[in-house]
C-alpha cells in the first residue's frame, strides 16, 4: 500500500508532479501534496460534496476520486474561479446574495454551481435545486445559495 | 436585493444589507481552517467499540508510539462543576482511564509521521473489553437496579432540577380541564460540515505551544487546557481561525485538544488531528435526546393556569465543560412556560447519565424540545376545548411587559401577540383551510401548523450565576484602536465563525465615529491577540460584543470630539464626525479622523497633557439579557401511503429588536429553520442494543438538502430592546427553536382525519406510518 507513484496532477492549469500512494484520495493530495486548501473535506464518504472540484468538464467529489486517477486530467478548484482581481460571477453571487455564513462548504457549492451550468447554461430551475441538493451547507438553509446561483446563471448566459 | 457596497458616506451603516467583509477571502478559497496546516506527527484516537466494560488490556504494536491514560501521568480529569440541583460532579479521563463509558470514547492516541501511517497503526491496537450490558435509554437508566455507571452518581441521576409554585396545587385543583402530553425528542447532532479538529506546535525558543483549533471559545478553552494540564496560562495560545460552523457541537472542552497541547509539549514539535465524519457522529457531542411529559390546566375559556413538566435528559457518559450537562434539563427548566402567561409552575428536571455520547449545547439547547412540546400541547388543548389553534394563543400569549415569569424571569418588551397576528395574516388562514378541505376530498393530506416562541437572548453572567455555574460565560470586551495610518481595528473576545460579526460590528463602529466599514478590521479567536473573553454561543455575540463594542466606540468618539475641538480651535458640541472627518458645523473647517489619530500618536505635546496619548479605548459590556421572539408558521403535505411528508411552506414572523444588518439577521434565521426541519423530520442519532451507533455517516444521520427545504418567507418586527444598548435582541438560534414545533403541528393538522398524534421527533416515514397502522388495524378489526 505504501509504495509511491510518481503523478502529475494539472490543477488551475500549473502541473504539480507529486510522489503517492494508490490510495490516496485526489483531495488529500490537492490538500497537502499541491497546497491548494482552498479546497475542503467534509465527510470523505461522496455525501457533503465539500470537496467538489471540476475535472475535465464534470464535477466530482475529489473524496471519492483517487489521485492516480486524475493524473493528465484538467482539474479545477475554487482557486482557479477568479481572474486576478475579477471574482468569477458565481464567487461574486455568492456575496451579493449571502450565499455563505461559515464558508467551509462554499468553495464545493462554487465548483459544483459553476461545472453544471458551464455544461448547462439553460437548466430550469428546478433541476438546478436537484443539482444544489447534490452538496450540504449547515448555515444558510440553502436560500442565499439558491438565490445566488440563479442571479449567477443569469449572468454567465449573458456572457 | 443584492448587498450594497460596503464604500461610501453619508449614511447610517446600522440597518443596512451591506456585503460581509468576511467573503472575499472565502468565496477564493483563501480561508484558514485547521486542518489546513500541516504537521510533523499526526494523531489517530482508538475509540471504544463496546459501550461498557472493563479494559482488560490495551495491546500496542511493537515499536510505533501509543499512548493511553497511564502515560497521562499528572493530567487531571476534566471535572466541571455547578454549585446547585444536587449536582454530583463526574470526571471526564483524557484517555479511558480502567473503564469505557460509551462507543467512541478515546482509549489511546497513535502518532505517526502522517494521517494514514496513523490509521494503519491504529487497526493493529488491540483494545480488549470486558464488556458489559450497556445503558442508552435514560429512562432505563433511572430504573431501580439499572448499573451505575459513576460511582460518584446514584441512581445514575447527575443533576434534579426542582420548583413549585407556591399556589401551585389549589390552581391546579380548581381548573376546569387539564391537557396531557408524553412528548420524546430523539438525539441529534449539530453536524458542523466542518468536524472537529486541532493542531498543537511547540515553540523551543519560548517554550509556548500554540493550538488552533476548531472551538467557538478560544480563552476559554486555553483556561481549561492549562487547568487540566498543570501548565501556566501564558505558555498556551489558542487560536481558533476561521471555523467552519459550530452550532454549540464546538463550545466544550474536547479530551481530543488536551492529547495534542500535551503531545506537542513532550514531543517538542507540532502534531495535528483531523476529526473523520464518523468520529464526529459517534464521539463528538450529541444533544436534545429527553421525555418530557407536561401537563397544563386550563380554566373554562382555555385561559392557562399552570404546567407541570417531568423533564428527562439524557446526558451521556460525561458532564461537558463549561456549561456541564445541566444545560439541557435546566434550560427546559427555566423556560418551559414560554411566551405564554402563566404563573402557577411546577417542574421537575434530571439529567440521567447512560453509556452514550455526552451531551452538550446545540443551537437552541432544549427549547427546540420544549417548544415542541408545549406548542403541541397547546394544539391539543384547542381540540379539546373546540377552538383554533390561532385562537387559544391569542387567549393565552403574554402581552403587558415587562412581565416576570413563574420562574422569576423578567421579560422586556416583545411582540408575541403582534408576530402572531402578522403570520396569520401573512398566511391566510381561510384560504389554506379552503385548499385543505378540497384536497382532502381527493384524498390529499394539507396540514398547517403555528408555533410562537420566546428566545431568551445575550443574557449576562447573572444568568449563568443563577444556574450555580462554576464559570458564568456573561460578559464580553471590545478593544477598539483608530492606528496611527488611520485604519480602525477592534480585538473581540467573542469567536465568530459564520455569524458575520465582522460585518456587523463594523457597523455599529463605522456609525459611532463617522468612517466607513471597509477600514475597519475586527480581529477575534486568538488569545494573543484578543482581550478575555467567552467567544460565541447562546445568540450572545450582537448583543454582547456588540454592546462592548458600542460602548468602546463612544470613547473613541468622544476623544477624537476632545481631539478636534483643540485642533480646530471649536467647542466640543460644535463638532460632528462624518465621512471620516471631523468638521465644525456651519464651517468649511475639518481635519480627517486619520490626521487627528497619527497627531495622538505623535503629536501629544499639542494636548497639554489634556489628552492620554495614542487611540485606543475598551468597552465591557455585561448585560440582563432581552427576549426575541417570533411566530413560525409550516405548512406540510403528508403522504399517508409512505409516511412521508413535504414541507409545502414556511413563514416566519419576527421580532429580534434593531436589526444591525438585515441580509445577515435573515440569513442567521433561514440557516435555523433548516436546522428546525432536520430536527423535525431527518435527522436522528439511533443506538442500537449494544450501545453502537447505527447511523455513524451523512447517508444514515441526514442533514436537510436544498430540496427538504421550501421556499421561506420572513417578516419582521423591530422592538428596541431596553436590554440591551445597541437595541439589538440576537436571533442566532430562534429559527431552530420554533421550526420543530410548526412542523409537528402541521402533522398533526394534516392527520386529523385519522385522529392520530405524533408526539415524538423526528417524525420519519417510519414513525408516521406506525401511527397510521395502529388506526387501520383498529378500523379492519371493526370492519
Amino acid at each position: 500500500m505504501s509504495e509511491k507513484t510518481d503523478i502529475t496532477l494539472t490543477i488551475n492549469g500549473n502541473d504539480h508532479a507529486i510522489k503517492v500512494e494508490p490510495r490516496r484520495t485526489l483531495v488529500d493530495a490537492i490538500r497537502e501534496d499541491c497546497g491548494q486548501t482552498g479546497t475542503h473535506i467534509g465527510c470523505e464518504h461522496g455525501i457533503c460534496g465539500a470537496c467538489t472540484v471540476i475535472v475535465d468538464g464534470e464535477p466530482v467529489r475529489s473524496c471519492l476520486m483517487f489521485a492516480v486517477q486524475a493524473a493528465g486530467k484538467k482539474i479545477r478548484t475554487v482557486e482557479g474561479l477568479a481572474t486576478d482581481d475579477t471574482l468569477h460571477p458565481m464567487q461574486q453571487a455568492f456575496m451579493d446574495h449571502h450565499g455563505l455564513q461559515c464558508g467551509f462548504c462554499t468553495p464545493g457549492f462554487l465548483m459544483l454551481a459553476v461545472g453544471v451550468l458551464e455544461r448547462e447554461p439553460n437548466i430550469s430551475d428546478d433541476d438546478l435545486l436537484d443539482v444544489l441538493s447534490s452538496n450540504l451547507c449547515r448555515c444558510t438553509g440553502y436560500q442565499g445559495i439558491i438565490k445566488a446561483v440563479r442571479a449567477a446563471a443569469i449572468e454567465m448566459r449573458g456572457k | 436585493m443584492s448587498a450594497p457596497e460596503t464604500k461610501g458616506t453619508g449614511l447610517k451603516w446600522v440597518g443596512r444589507a451591506i456585503r460581509r467583509l468576511e467573503d472575499p477571502a472565502l468565496v477564493r478559497g483563501q480561508g484558514h481552517f485547521t486542518a489546513d496546516l500541516s504537521a510533523t506527527h499526526w494523531v489517530r484516537f482508538v475509540r471504544s467499540a463496546d459501550a461498557a466494560g472493563k479494559i482488560v488490556n490495551i495491546g500496542k504494536p511493537g515499536g510505533k508510539m501509543v499512548i493511553t491514560a497511564a502515560d497521562l501521568t499528572g493530567v487531571k480529569k476534566i471535572t466541571p462543576m455547578l454549585h446547585k440541583f444536587s449536582y454530583r460532579p463526574i470526571g471526564q479521563p483524557i484517555l479511558a482511564d480502567g473503564v469505557v463509558r460509551f462507543v467512541g470514547e478515546a482509549v489511546a492516541a497513535v502518532v505517526a509521521p502522517s494521517e494514514e501511517e496513523a490509521e494503519d497503526i491504529a487497526d493493529l491496537v488491540e483494545i480488549e473489553i470486558d464488556a458489559t450490558a450497556p445503558l442508552t435509554d435514560a429512562r432505563d437508566a433511572l430504573k431501580t437496579g439499572a448499573p451505575q455507571i459513576h460511582a460518584e452518581a446514584p441512581g445514575n441521576i447527575i443533576l434534579e432540577g426542582k420548583v413549585k409554585t407556591p399556589g401551585f396545587d389549589a390552581v391546579w385543583d380548581g381548573a376546569a380541564k387539564t391537557i396531557m402530553l408524553d412528548a420524546r425528542s430523539h438525539r441529534q447532532n449539530a453536524t458542523p460540515m466542518e468536524a472537529r479538529a486541532g493542531h498543537a506546535v511547540y515553540d523551543a525558543a519560548s517554550g509556548r505551544v500554540t493550538l488552533n483549533c476548531t472551538t467557538q471559545m478560544p480563552h476559554l478553552m486555553r483556561t481549561a487546557i492549562a487547568d487540566v494540564l498543570g501548565m501556566p496560562e501564558s505558555d498556551l495560545r489558542v487560536i481558533a481561525p476561521d471555523v467552519g460552523g459550530g452550532f454549540g457541537q464546538k463550545m466544550s472542552l474536547c479530551a481530543e485538544y488536551v492529547v495534542l497541547v500535551w503531545l506537542a509539549r513532550k514531543l517538542k514539535s507540532s502534531v495535528a488531528w483531523t476529526e473523520d465524519r464518523r468520529e464526529n457522529l459517534i464521539a463528538s457531542f450529541h444533544s436534545r435526546d429527553q421525555y418530557i411529559t407536561l401537563e397544563a390546566a386550563f380554566d373554562k375559556d382555555a385561559k392557562l393556569l399552570a404546567l407541570r413538566a417531568d423533564v428527562v435528559s439524557n446526558i451521556g457518559a460525561y458532564s461537558c465543560f463549561p456549561t456541564t450537562s445541566g444545560v439541557e434539563p435546566l434550560m427546559a427548566m427555566a423556560e418551559m412556560p414560554g411566551p405564554y402567561d402563566v404563573q402557577q409552575y411546577q417542574c421537575l428536571a434530571r439529567g440521567v447519565i447512560t453509556n452514550t455520547c455526552t451531551m452538550a449545547a446545540y443551537r437552541g439547547v432544549s427549547r427546540p424540545v420544549i417548544t415542541f412540546t408545549l406548542e403541541r400541547l397547546m394544539d391539543k388543548a384547542a381540540l379539546a376545548f373546540g377552538i383554533d389553534p390561532v385562537d387559544i394563543r391569542r387567549r393565552n400569549l403574554i402581552d403587558k411587559f415587562p412581565y416576570k415569569s413563574a420562574m422569576g424571569l423578567e421579560y422586556d418588551e416583545a411582540t408575541y401577540k403582534e408576530t402572531l397576528e402578522m403570520a396569520v395574516k401573512a398566511i391566510d388562514v381561510p384560504a389554506f383551510r379552503a385548499r385543505q378541505k378540497a384536497a382532502r376530498a381527493k384524498g390529499q393530506y394539507l396540514g398547517i401548523g403555528f408555533a410562537t416562541f420566546s428566545e431568551r437572548t445575550g443574557y449576562g453572567s447573572p444568568a449563568f450565576a443563577a444556574r450555580g455555574m462554576e464559570i458564568t460565560p456573561g460578559w464580553e470586551t471590545v478593544h477598539l484602536t483608530i492606528d496611527p495610518s488611520g485604519f480602525v481595528e477592534a480585538r473581540i473576545g467573542s469567536s465568530p465563525h459564520g455569524q458575520g460579526l465582522r460585518t456587523t460590528l463594523a457597523q455599529i463602529i463605522a456609525d459611532e465615529i463617522g468612517v466607513t466599514p471597509d477600514i475597519i478590521k475586527v480581529i477575534h479567536g486568538d488569545t494573543d491577540t484578543s482581550p478575555y473573553g467567552w467567544g460565541t454561543f447562546a445568540s450572545r455575540s450582537l448583543v454582547i460584543s456588540g454592546g462592548a463594542t458600542l460602548i468602546a466606540a463612544r470613547k473613541i468618539r468622544a476623544k477624537l470630539i476632545k481631539i478636534a475641538s483643540h485642533l480646530l480651535e471649536a467647542a466640543p458640541e460644535d463638532i460632528v464626525l462624518e465621512a471620516g472627518s471631523a468638521k465644525v458645523a456651519g464651517t468649511d473647517r475639518s481635519i480627517t479622523i486619520a490626521k487627528m489619530a497619527r497627531e495622538a500618536y505623535t503629536q501629544t505635546h499639542k494636548f497639554k497633557g489634556e489628552i492620554e496619548p495614542g487611540m485606543t479605548e475598551s468597552g465591557t459590556y455585561d448585560p440582563p439579557g432581552t427576549f426575541s421572539n417570533a411566530c413560525h408558521v409550516a405548512i406540510v403535505e403528508v403522504d399517508t401511503e409512505t409516511g412521508h411528508v413535504r414541507m409545502e411552506k414556511f413563514l416566519v414572523a419576527e421580532d429580534a429588536g434593531k436589526i444591525i444588518n438585515p441580509m445577515i439577521a435573515d440569513g442567521q434565521v433561514h440557516g435555523g429553520i433548516a436546522q428546525g426541519i432536520g430536527n423535525a423530520l431527518l435527522e436522528e442519532i439511533i443506538y442500537d442494543d449494544n450501545g453502537g451507533i447505527l447511523t455513524a455517516n451523512l447517508a444514515d444521520y441526514m442533514p436537510p438538502t436544498a430540496r427538504e427545504i421550501p421556499e421561506i418567507e420572513l417578516h419582521h418586527i423591530e422592538t428596541p430592546s431596553t436590554q440591551s444598548i445597541t437595541k439589538a435582541k440576537g436571533l442566532g438560534e430562534g429559527g431552530c427553536i420554533g421550526a420543530p414545533a410548526a412542523i409537528i403541528n402541521a402533522i398533526n393538522d394534516a392527520l386529523t382525519p385519522f385522529g392520530v398524534g405524533i408526539d415524538e421527533i423526528p417524525a420519519t416515514p417510519q414513525r408516521i406510518r406506525a401511527a397510521l397502522r395502529e388506526v387501520e388495524k383498529a378500523a379492519r378489526k371493526t370492519a
